[in-house]
């Protein structure tokens, strides 16, 4: 099984997007399998770190999770521009986080979820002494961000990837 | 615009919205990128037409194409899923160079952001206070008021 | 009815979007560095995409689809490009 179908999550999203694209067929559906292994195949060549999903179930909670969360700091940026950079309600700046996540996946999918979140912007990444750094556009809109990343994201993200 | 009529009300209506939704989040992005004082306010602006901006105006468009078709058309989710993967890493890419060119001191820095050293003894999750002087004559918004 | 809702809809819509797409434009030759305009150009791209789901909603023709992909892709590697070329200094090291 492994040996034939060595990523079968990136061979699955490729069927699937390549259903998309055309219309659905038994051809097609065929062609598309036969593509997909075939990139399974040369991306075990590259030799990725695979990530290890352990626990599936938490994934839906953490979609739902960074979903409201990127609608709620998109009203807020919206708020930020229509009231202008100079309102003294407003205060960005550079924060400092220290991070227990070590693993390359999960470390790639919280830098996506931090930077799509309008007001949230990871500018650098230390893996040597494992701090992070972040712009904020509202510093004060938030009491405790390291709380805040840890308890929201990194938490869930340690369950199911470690 | 035949095929405009062949939507029942509501169903024009959903559309509507969402279309109206995601085009104003869109400019409202742009805005922020005009308005935004520094560089890095301003690379959190494009953020909104990127989540919010793309994912309303691809939910308009199925809705759309499913009804006129009478089949699914969800053709248009892999481009929300392309750019939901690809924005963070060229923004992250973006900020780190711009990070780097800041604090490289050949280079004349305009921006204040927190040397080398100042970022491995601050305290985490707390704001950095102590950036660099920029020479810039315009006080920074990155520096805490008086 | 359906027709006179979309079309404001899909008419303001565009102008928001070609709004956006100048703005972008202003920072790009505006500047004042760099990287604000590569950042412009980013947003130029995904502005041009959305305008072109719009477009292709206003013609009811699927295919401007395909089109806002390939602008989709183009400003993904273009980005990607210019931000590593800010970076180092240079592309293909």
């Amino acid at each position: 099984m492994s040996r034939y179908l060595p990523h079968p999550l990136l061979s699955l999203s490729l069927v699937v997007m390549w259903l998309l694209l055309t219309r659905f067929s038994l051809g097609h559906l065929l062609l598309g399998s036969v593509i997909a292994i075939g990139a399974g195949w040369v991306v075990e060549r590259v030799q990725p770190p695979k990530p290890r999903l352990r626990r599936w179930h938490l994934i839906p909670r953490l979609f739902f999770i960074v979903a409201y969360d990127i609608l709620r700091s998109n009203i807020a940026v919206a708020k930020v521009v229509l009231l202008g950079p100079d309102n003294p309600r407003y205060h960005s700046g550079f924060i400092r986080l220290d991070l227990k996540l070590r693993d390359p996946n999960a470390l790639a999918v919280l830098a996506i979820i931090v930077t799509s979140t309008p007001g949230t912007a990871w500018i650098e990444y230390n893996r040597e002494e494992d701090w992070l750094l972040l712009h904020v556009l509202d510093v004060f809109s938030e009491d405790d961000w390291q709380a805040l990343i840890h308890d929201r994201y990194e938490a869930l993200l340690m369950e199911i990837f470690e | 615009m035949n095929h405009l009529n062949d939507l029942p009300p509501w169903m024009a209506i959903l559309i509507a919205t969402f279309l109206i939704i995601g085009s104003t989040l869109a400019l409202l992005g742009s805005v922020g990128l005009v308005r935004l004082r520094s560089y890095y306010q301003r690379l959190h602006a494009p953020t909104l037409s990127y989540s919010y901006g793309t994912l309303m105006t691809i939910l308009s468009s199925i809705l759309m194409f499913s009804y006129l078709e009478t089949r699914p058309v969800v053709h248009e989710l892999v481009i929300g899923v392309f750019v939901m993967i690809t924005a963070p890493i060229t923004l992250l890419m973006l900020g780190r160079a711009a990070l780097r060119r800041d604090q490289d001191a050949k280079l004349a820095h305009e921006e204040a952001v927190p040397a080398r050293e100042t970022l491995r003894a601050s305290p985490a999750g707390k704001l950095i206070r102590d950036v660099k002087r920029s020479g810039h004559p315009e006080p920074s918004p990155d520096q805490p008021g008086p | 009815m359906s027709a006179v809702i979309l079309q404001f809809a899909l008419g303001y819509a565009q102008i928001a979007v070609i709004l956006a797409l100048c703005l972008a434009c202003w920072r790009v030759l505006k500047g004042p560095r760099a990287q604000d305009r590569v950042l412009g150009v980013d947003a130029m791209y995904v502005n041009a995409m959305l305008l072109f789901l719009t477009v292709g909603m206003v013609n009811g023709n699927i295919f401007f689809f395909e089109a806002s992909m390939v602008i989709a892709i183009l400003g993904f590697v273009t980005t990607a490009c210019a931000a590593k070329f800010l970076m180092r200094g240079e592309v293909i090291e």
